[in-house]
């Protein structure tokens, strides 16, 4: 299947956005990146030329911030093929326990802002034949647990908000691809002690992605295991669950 | 994180950081008092490891700018050699030196000064680069070139990374017209005829010897000898006559655990040189570049062969003069201690680069590499003495073990590399174990 560009991507600085990018330029799309202090990707894009002679655009955008996303809409020049949403942050789980504002800005970075722009995408993007919404989610949104709930509820949030979208596209469609990565090996997560086989390189992410893409799959986890593991977390009893330190 | 070389010996527990950009090195150089970069880890001994920082360049990898006039490429110091030769090679440009694997980066090219099959002719890697970007302990970021900062440049090639931290460079790639090579297999009967071979092939572009390590007597050094030269478009064979570049990637095949350590003993390593010197195909064919000059890449952690003790290379580069006694001292010494070795490679390099600690030198170099076994450092210690006695140094990208006295010896210049350092690193915040293990 064709990729529809141009490719829109949000959060583009991030490791997993690097590869995306990387990933969608050599299948021969042109791309727009997006993200706080764009012009630090300037050399990102003139390696994407020289790599694979794509042609790339930067756009700025502090996607918490509502003026910048609406201004993000006003310079397309034209409406996205495909957009895929990167933004994220871990946040510290036990900080946002006791300031509103850590929880706040956890919620706001995995929840409401990506929701909102891609919202807002998809209304541009609904005619256009062959285009797509990816959204980053996480496996922590299947289920909330006491070590990453705040995370984990505002990607659950973000997993039912494109659950919802394509359903609401479903038979005009517009492909919306949910991803749940699974631990990944980048800036968010350097120093942690990851298990191998649970965590993908941000290329094995990004070469995932465009598989499910082509494939038009509307659930992804990068590693099969995670499925698995995930179902088996859904399934406990919440009476057991409650006392269970996982 | 445990870290070591290519030949997996030393190991050491290294705080390591990744690197995306110039901004990462900054703000880490700044945060620490003792740190090296480290490539793609294909020095085998103990050149890129610091415990307490060693940056992971390999995210810091963008390609900048490259000029289809000139075959002028400016790129980050994480790029994979690997990966030039993806862009480049279909486009009609090949590296103007390259070392025996794809798999190094850039900056490590630059840092270990890098030489290929081509040595005799071309130089080593240094002589192409004509700009290189360098951080410096103190901050700034310094531009060095053959007239700027010349001779923190020079010192840079070669350098081990002991200077800064290589940022980006700029360097010349060479017009190829297919990725062919034309490649010449001679049969040397001993050591003698290798030299031979290899003096009268010096018109050649590429050529280098692989040695049989365990032959004896009258045949001590014997060897294959393979000439190379990038094949003409005007001589592409009829079924590629249309197809210059072929679109066909390296496919590596993976060693897939470690090999018991007895895998590689005496009569395997001598089946093995048996089977490769004595059943070869010899005069003229047509080969990719990739099997030409990356034979051991096809086969990916070709290094798990030894086991996990791991192992040493040793290479060693002597005068021209000295070089066949040298050599033939050598390869006697480790034939009497039994102790093959699985690659033993022989170069007739060129001139020497004005850098002050950069290998290569006039005359021949040959490397052997030994399983980590009791026996194997003893004999490499008399190995040194036999290098020691014939003016020889050892390449310290490949080095894990030697002393400091050796170094010295082998490289007379390093009071001059010794005195840059002090002008742009005075607190010795660039170092690793191998400069620690020197005292450099």
């Amino acid at each position: 299947m064709m990729i529809a560009s141009p490719v829109l991507i949000v959060g583009a600085a991030s490791d997993i956005g690097r590869a995306i990018a990387a990933e969608y330029a050599k299948a021969g799309a042109s791309l727009i990146l997006a993200a706080r202090n764009v012009s630090r990707l300037e050399p990102d894009v003139k390696d994407l030329f020289y790599r694979y002679k794509a042609d790339a655009q930067l756009m700025e955008l502090d996607i918490l911030d509502e003026g910048q996303r609406e201004a993000l809409l006003g310079k397309l020049t034209e409406v996205p093929g495909t957009v895929i949403s990167v933004a994220g942050v871990l946040g510290d789980e036990v900080a946002a326990w006791s300031s509103v504002a850590a929880a706040n800005h956890i919620m706001q970075v995995n929840y409401v802002a990506p929701s909102l722009l891609l919202g807002a995408l998809a209304n541009l993007m609904a005619e256009r034949p062959g285009a797509c919404i990816i959204g980053i989610s996480s496996v922590a949104g299947d289920r909330g647990r006491k070590k990453n709930y705040t995370y984990g509820s505002a990607k659950a949030g973000f997993t039912a908000f494109l659950s919802g979208l394509r359903n609401r596209f479903g038979s005009s469609g517009l492909h919306v691809l949910t991803v749940k990565p699974g631990f990944v090996a980048t800036r968010m997560t350097e120093g942690m002690a990851l298990p191998p086989f649970l965590t993908a390189s941000p290329q094995q992410v990004a070469s995932s992605i465009i598989s499910a893409h082509r494939k038009k799959k509307d659930v992804l986890y990068v590693l099969g295991v995670w499925r698995g593991i995930m179902f088996i977390i859904r399934a406990i009893p919440e009476r057991m669950f409650k006392s269970m330190d996982i | 994180m445990m870290l070591s070389g290519w030949g997996r010996y030393p190991v050491l527990s290294c705080t390591a950081r990744k690197v995306r950009g110039e901004a990462d090195v900054i703000k880490l150089m700044a945060s620490t008092t003792s740190l090296i970069a480290r490539g793609a880890g294909r020095a085998y001994g103990d050149a890129a490891l610091n415990s307490q920082m060693t940056l992971l360049m390999e995210g810091s990898d963008r390609i900048l700018f490259f000029d289809e006039e000139t075959g002028r490429l400016t790129c980050e110091a994480g790029v994979l050699l690997a990966d030039i030769l993806n862009v480049f090679v279909p486009q009609g440009w090949f590296p103007p030196v390259t070392p025996g694997t794809q798999y190094v980066t850039v900056g490590g090219m630059i840092a270990s000064d890098v030489h290929g099959k081509n040595h005799h002719g071309a130089g080593s890697f240094g002589e192409y680069v004509e700009s290189l970007d360098l951080a410096v302990s103190d901050g700034r970021t310094l531009r060095c070139a053959d007239d700027e900062n010349t001779d923190l440049f020079n010192a840079t090639i070669g350098g081990m990374g002991l200077t800064g931290v290589i940022l980006r460079a700029t360097f010349r790639m060479l017009r190829i017209e297919t990725d062919l090579i034309v490649q010449e297999t001679i049969r040397a009967n001993n050591l003698r005829e290798a030299f031979d071979v290899l003096e009268s092939s010096l018109s050649a572009t590429y050529s280098v010897a692989w040695i049989d390590s365990l032959a004896q007597g009258d045949k001590l050094g014997r060897s294959v000898v393979f000439t190379g030269e990038h094949l003409a478009a005007a001589e592409l064979p009829k079924d590629r006559a249309s197809v210059p570049f072929s679109a066909k990637l390296p496919n590596g095949r993976k060693v897939p655990f470690d090999f018991p350590g007895m895998t590689l003993n005496k009569f395997s390593v001598s089946a093995f040189n048996a089977l490769y010197v004595g059943s070869r195909r010899f005069g003229r064919s047509l080969i990719n570049f990739q099997p030409y000059f990356y034979p051991l890449d096809s086969i990916a952690e070709w290094n798990r062969i030894y086991g996990r003790a791991g192992f040493v290379q040793y290479q060693v580069a002597f005068p021209r003069e000295s070089s066949f006694e040298g050599i033939s001292a050598i390869l006697r010494t480790a034939s009497d201690y039994g102790l093959g070795s699985f690659l033993s490679v022989l170069k007739l390099c060129g001139r020497q680069r004005n850098s002050p600690l950069s290998f290569p030198r006039e005359g021949y170099t040959l490397t052997l590499d030994y399983p980590i076994r009791a026996r194997t450092f003893s004999m490499l210690l008399e190995l040194d003495r036999i290098v020691d006695d014939h003016e020889g140094r050892i390449y310290l990208a490949k080095d894990a073990r030697m002393g400091a006295r050796m170094l010295e010896r082998g490289y007379p210049r390093i009071a001059e590399f010794a005195a840059v350092r002090q002008r742009f690193d005075p607190d010795r915040k660039m170092r690793s174990l191998l400069s620690d293990r020197l005292g450099i």
